[in-house]
C-alpha cells in the first residue's frame, strides 16, 4: 500500500507557504513605500515645494507640475462628477433592469477596461487635434474625465442602492415628486458613498502618464489659463527618471507622488467605512 | 413636465459613457485602419519588419511580445495573487483581513512610472548582475508587471472566495476532510469563474500598461529569444514614436492601438461572460 501523508500534515506545510508568500507580498509594498520616502523625503522642503523647476528640473523644486496637476483634477472631476452621478442616478432610481441598462453597464466595464495608452491616442487624435484644443490642460482634463466616469459611475450607483428603501417611500408619501425625492433625500444619504469614488478619480489624475503626456504635453512652464500646455508631477518624475536629469529631485517628486496617493487611499477607504457602519 | 426633462437629461448622462466608448474606438479605427488597407492585414499582423520611415510597418514581433510579457507577469503574478486571497480569506482572523485587504490594494494606487522606475533602479541590475544580459529584459517586465496585477487579482479572488456559500464549507469539514482539503475541493472549485474573471482582468491591465513597460523592458525590435532578451511591447511601440510620427507612421501608430484594443476587448468581454455566469449559479 502506498504510504499516506497525514492531511494535517499536508494543511500544516501549505499553510506556512500561503503565508509567506502573503508576507512577501505584502513585504514589497512597505518596501516600496519605505524606499521611496528614505531616499525622496530629505529632498522635500517648502522651497522644493513652493518654487518653479530650474534647467529642466536640474534643480529648483516642482511648484509648476503642482499647479499643473490641480488644475488637471480640477477640469477632470468638473466634467466626470456631473455625468457620472447622474448616470448612477438614472440606473438606479429612473429604471428597472433592462435591455438599455445592461447594455449601459456593459459599456461602462468596458470602458474601465480600455487602458490608458488607448485613451492618450483618442485624446490626442480627439481633443487636441481634430477639435484644435491642442495640448492643453483641458484636452487632458477632458480625456481624464473619460477614464474616471465608470469609477464614479459604479461607486454612486452603490452607494445610492445602498440607501434604504423606506427613506424614498416615506418621501413619496408626502406628495414630494422624485427629482426632489432624488436631490433631498436620496443623494444626502450617499454623499459619503460618492464622495469615495471622486477621491479615487483623484488619485488616477495624479497617478496617470501616458494620458497626459499624450494630451497634456510637458511644457515646464506655469499654466496661465486651461489652454496652456503643463506637466504634471507623474510626468515630471517620469521625464526626470527616465532622461536622468536630476535623480534628487526624481525621488524628491516621487515622494510625495506617493505619499499623496497614499493619503487619498486612506481618506476613501475611511469615509467608505465610516458610510458603510453608518448603513 | 419638469421631471419629464430630467429624465431624459439624466437618461442622455447614462449613455456618456457608452457614448465615450463608441466614439474612442470610430476615432482610432478612422486613423488606423486605412494603413492596414495599405499594407495587408497578413503583412501587418504578420511580418517583423518595422521600419516606419521606410515604410515597413509588420508588428508581429510587438505582438508577440506583449503576449510573452503577459504571460510572464501572470506566471509569476497568479499563484503569489491566488496565495494572498486565499491566505486572507481563509485563514487570516478577521481583523487582520481589514487591514490587510486595504493594504494590498494600495500596491494598485502606486503611479506605474514608480513602478517602473524602480524596477530600473533596483530589478535591472540585479538581473544584469546575477542572470547576465542587458538587464532590460522580458523577465524585468514580467515581474514588474506581475507586481502591478497582483491586487487586482488578489482583491477579486478574495470576494469570489467569501461568496461560496457557507453551507458547502460546513459540510465538507463534516465530512471530516481537511481545512486545506475543503478549500482545494470544494471553495476553489466553487470560485473558479470568480477566480478567472480576476485573472482575465489581471491580464488586461499587463497587457495594457505602458509606461512601466517602456522604462524596464529595452525596446528592442525582435522577437525575444530568451527571457533575458529586450523586447518592444505593442503599448510601448506607440507611446514611444507617437512624439515625432506623421503621416502613415503615426497611421501606423493608431493601427497599432486598434491591434491593442481587440485584445482588451477579448479579455474583457471574455471576463463579462465568465462573471454573468458566475452571478446566475
Amino acid at each position: 500500500m502506498a504510504k499516506r501523508i497525514n492531511p494535517v500534515l499536508i494543511q500544516r506545510v501549505i499553510k506556512a507557504q500561503l503565508w509567506g508568500l502573503t508576507g512577501f507580498t505584502i513585504g514589497i509594498l512597505v518596501f516600496i513605500i519605505c524606499f521611496i520616502s528614505v531616499k525622496g523625503l530629505p529632498q522635500i522642503t517648502l522651497e522644493f515645494l513652493t518654487s518653479n523647476p530650474v534647467d529642466m528640473g536640474r534643480s529648483g523644486g516642482i511648484f509648476s507640475t503642482i499647479v499643473c496637476t490641480l488644475y488637471l483634477i480640477f477640469v477632470s472631476l468638473m466634467i466626470a462628477i456631473p455625468l457620472g452621478i447622474g448616470a448612477a442616478i438614472y440606473l438606479t432610481e429612473y429604471t428597472r433592469e433592462s435591455r438599455v441598462t445592461h447594455i449601459i453597464r456593459f459599456g461602462t466595464e468596458c470602458l474601465a477596461g480600455i487602458p490608458s495608452i488607448i485613451l492618450g491616442l483618442f485624446g490626442f487624435a480627439f481633443f487636441v487635434m481634430a477639435l484644435r484644443l491642442g495640448w492643453s490642460i483641458l484636452s487632458g482634463g477632458m480625456t481624464m474625465s473619460i477614464m474616471l466616469l465608470p469609477t464614479i459611475i459604479r461607486t454612486s450607483e452603490e452607494a445610492i442602492k445602498a440607501v434604504p428603501h423606506e427613506l424614498r417611500e416615506v418621501s413619496f408619501s408626502l406628495g414630494v415628486t422624485k427629482w426632489q425625492t432624488v436631490t433631498k433625500v436620496v443623494l444626502p444619504s450617499a454623499l459619503p458613498g460618492i464622495v469615495t469614488g471622486i477621491v479615487l478619480g483623484v488619485a488616477r489624475c495624479i497617478e496617470e502618464t501616458a494620458v497626459i503626456i499624450f494630451t497634456v504635453g510637458s511644457s515646464l512652464r506655469l499654466p496661465q489659463s486651461l489652454l496652456d500646455s503643463g506637466r504634471t508631477m507623474a510626468v515630471h518624475f517620469y521625464i526626470l527618471a527616465r532622461e536622468g536629469i536630476s535623480m534628487p529631485n526624481a525621488y524628491g517628486t516621487a515622494a510625495i507622488l506617493i505619499l499623496s496617493i497614499l493619503f487619498i487611499n486612506l481618506s476613501a477607504y475611511y469615509i467608505m467605512r465610516q458610510f458603510l457602519r453608518k448603513m | 413636465m419638469k421631471e419629464k426633462i430630467i429624465e431624459k437629461i439624466l437618461m442622455l448622462l447614462a449613455f456618456s459613457a457608452i457614448g465615450a466608448l463608441l466614439l474612442m474606438a470610430v476615432f482610432i479605427f478612422k486613423e488606423g485602419m486605412p494603413i492596414i488597407f495599405k499594407v495587408g492585414l497578413k503583412n501587418f499582423l504578420f511580418s517583423t519588419h518595422w521600419a516606419p520611415t521606410k515604410g515597413y510597418f509588420g508588428i508581429f514581433s510587438m505582438i508577440v511580445s506583449s503576449l510573452f510579457v503577459t504571460t510572464g507577469a501572470l506566471i509569476i503574478g497568479v499563484p503569489l495573487a491566488l496565495a494572498c486571497a486565499i491566505t486572507l480569506a481563509e485563514f487570516a482572523p478577521q481583523r487582520l483581513m481589514v487591514i490587510l485587504k486595504p493594504t494590498i490594494e494600495l500596491l494598485a494606487g502606486i503611479p506605474s512610472v514608480v513602478y517602473g522606475f524602480l524596477g530600473v533602479v533596483l530589478l535591472v541590475p540585479l538581473i544584469r548582475d546575477y542572470l547576465g544580459g542587458p538587464g532590460l529584459s522580458l523577465l524585468a517586465c514580467s515581474i514588474i508587471l506581475a507586481i502591478m496585477i497582483l491586487p487586482t487579482i488578489t482583491s477579486i479572488s478574495i470576494d469570489a472566495i467569501q461568496a461560496v456559500p457557507y453551507s458547502y464549507k460546513e459540510g465538507s469539514l463534516a465530512l471530516g476532510a481537511t481545512h486545506w482539503q475543503t478549500i482545494r475541493m470544494v471553495i476553489l472549485k466553487a470560485a473558479r469563474s470568480g477566480i478567472i474573471t480576476a485573472i482575465m482582468l489581471g491580464m488586461a491591465r499587463a497587457i495594457g500598461e505602458t509606461m512601466a513597460v517602456i522604462m524596464v523592458a529595452g525596446n528592442a525590435l525582435k522577437i525575444p529569444s530568451s527571457p533575458l532578451s529586450p523586447v518592444r511591447t505593442l503599448t510601448s511601440n506607440i507611446a514611444l514614436e507617437m512624439g515625432y510620427a506623421a503621416g502613415d507612421h503615426r497611421a501606423a501608430l493608431f493601427a497599432t492601438g486598434i491591434v491593442l484594443f481587440i485584445f482588451i476587448m477579448i479579455f474583457n468581454v471574455t471576463a463579462n461572460i465568465i462573471t454573468k455566469r458566475w452571478r446566475r449559479e
